[in-house]
Formats: structure tokens, sequence, C-alpha cells
């Protein structure tokens, strides 16, 4: 691997790393959407460095399924539990950790 | 911030740290092999005069592990069919309009332009998955993604379900029935010579495997879209 692609690497490793602290909601904004978003983005770099390991299928397959259908999925979910919030009024959990 | 949120933050941090020792043990006492192990090589030397596909790993996918692939295309099958049964007991019968956020214009017309070239590249990704990298289930993944395109610029939009119905048993039982005809013309079940192998690395080559793999392109195509169209239609309960 020749230094410039170990640098890109190093670069992609410390960028999911920061995703991944925002995904589990360590670092910076708490919302639950910018969590979902921060997951997504870990996928979509986790795809580029398949790629980097010469292993294209499995890119492609992390980049559609990881970054693209998982991530909405998580907004559909959420948008359900958000309206079953709304209609148990009596309901006063963490939803607004 | 609570402390019981703090514990909870502390004990996910901490486990994933374990997770990441683990790994990082894992890494530090890698050593990459310097030639193929027995398996490898066997696929590496005998796939293409065997199968004729040019790509190496969808003839270990379609062919040599045709039954794993069979098994993982029934896993997506059921779950997709779970998903729909659980969603079907809150679909509302009454469509009362939604007062939804406007969609912005240019989700619109991206939608529009972007959506067909989506598809198009699943379709392209799926009947050439014996030459390119890809195949059926990156082909059909990318395919639903343009379907989640279309859903997500028109939110009330929907889709046919008896389509989608049709188009994933179609294709479910028209592979079944191809591994059933390797078993009688060829060496066995799912086997892909049951068509001439052709010429290493044009279309229409490595036997039945672009035939097997549009239908389970078109099979994982139908069923995550079928999944996004249930969670869409029952989005508020």
């Amino acid at each position: 691997m020749s230094g410039l692609m170990t640098a890109m690497t190093a670069v992609l490793c410390i960028a999911m790393l920061v995703a991944a602290l925002v995904a589990i909601r360590v670092l910076g904004d708490k919302s639950l959407p910018i969590a979902i978003l921060a997951a997504g983005l870990v996928s979509l770099l986790a795809s580029v460095l398949f790629l980097i390991l010469a292993s294209p299928d499995v890119a492609m397959t992390e980049a559609a399924i990881g970054g693209g259908l998982t991530t909405f999925l998580f907004f559909f979910v959420l948008a359900r539990i958000r309206s079953w919030e709304k209609g148990e009024s009596e309901y006063d959990g963490e939803k607004h950790d | 911030m609570t402390g019981k949120s703090m514990i909870k933050r502390f004990l996910a941090l901490l486990l994933l740290a374990g997770i990441g020792a683990m790994f990082a043990s894992l890494l530090l006492a890698y050593v990459p092999d310097t030639d193929l192990n027995f398996t490898a090589r066997y696929y590496a030397e005998n796939t293409a005069s065997d199968i004729g596909a040019a790509n190496i790993v969808t003839a270990i996918i379609v062919t040599y592990r045709g039954l794993d692939t069979l098994g993982e295309v029934t896993v997506l099958f059921l779950a997709s069919g779970i998903v729909g049964l659980v969603l079907s007991f809150g679909r509302k019968r009454d469509s009362t309009p939604r007062n939804l956020v406007p969609v912005g214009e240019l989700l619109t017309t991206a939608s529009q332009h972007l959506a067909p070239v989506i598809m198009l590249l699943g379709v392209y990704v799926f009947v050439n998955g014996h030459l390119t990298p890809g195949g059926g289930f990156q082909g059909g993944a990318i395919i639903a993604s343009g379907m989640l395109l279309l859903l997500l610029s028109d939110p009330l939009k929907r889709f046919s379900h008896t389509l989608i119905a049709t188009v994933e048993s179609f294709s479910g039982i028209a592979y079944i029935a191809l591994g059933l005809i390797g078993l009688v013309l060829a060496g066995g079940f799912l086997d892909s010579r049951i068509l001439p192998n052709g010429i290493l690395g044009e279309l229409i080559s490595a036997g039945a495997i672009p035939l097997i793999y549009s239908l389970i392109g078109l099979k994982v195509g139908a069923e995550f879209s079928s999944m996004l169209t249930s969670l869409s239609e029952t989005e508020d309960l």
C-alpha cells in the first residue's frame, strides 16, 4: 500500500471513529436524527474502506444497505415511535434525552 | 443529564472499547498469506474453465456455494414476509390525508431524474454479475434505493403490492426451477452448466449464471421494496 493510500485510510478511520461517537451520542448534538445520520456515515466510510481493501462487492452492499436502506429504516421507525409517543400523553420517558 | 443515563453511556463506551480491543488483537496478529490456500487455489485455477465466469466471486456465490445463496435469499424472504405481516395489523383502511412536511422542489425534481437511472444501474449490476463486481444482492439493493427515493419525494405514493408480490414469487419459483433443472441436466442442484459456458468475458456466457443472478436481483429488489412500501404506508398508526 502506498503512502498516500495509508494516509487516506488513516483519515477515513479517524472520521469513522468520530462519526461512531456521534452515532452513540457521546459527541456533538444529542438529537436522534443526527445520531442516525452519523451511523449512516459510518457505513458510507466503511464502504470506501472496503473499496481500498480491494473488495468492491462488499463495498457496494455496504453502501446500498448499510448507508442507504438501514439509515432510512431507522427514520421510518423513529417517525412511528414519535407518533406513538404523541398518542400516549401520560408517557414521559427520556425522549428529550 | 441523570445518573442513570450516565451509567448507560459509560457501559456502552466500555463495551465498545472491549470490542475494539478484541479486534485490535486480531488485527495485530494478522499476517497476510503469501499464497492462496487449498480451496482458494482450486477456485482461482478452475473457475474460468469449469464455470466460465470472469468474476470468481460470482461463480462461488451462484454455483459452487449456490445452496448457501438460496439460504440467504430465504432468510431475506422470511424477514420481508414477517415485516409485512407485523405491519399489516396496523394498516389504516381509510386513508385520511396526513399533514406532511412539504417535500422540497430539489428532491422532487432530482428524484424524477435520478430514480430511473438508479434502477437502470441496479439492473446493470445484476445482469453483469458474472463479469464485473456486484450481482443480484447488490443490484436488488440499488433498485430498492431507487424505490426509496421515489417514496421520499412523494410519501403518499402507492406502489402495486400485487406487482411486487408477482415479481417476487415468479423469480423465486424460477430460481428453484433452474436449480432443479441443474439436478437433471448438469452436475447437481443449482449447477449453472445447464447452458453452454460460451466465451469468457462476454455478456452471454457462464452458463445459467446471468439468468440465476438476474432472478436473485429481482427477488431481492422486490423483497426490499415490499418492506419499504409497508413501512411507508403504515408510518402513522
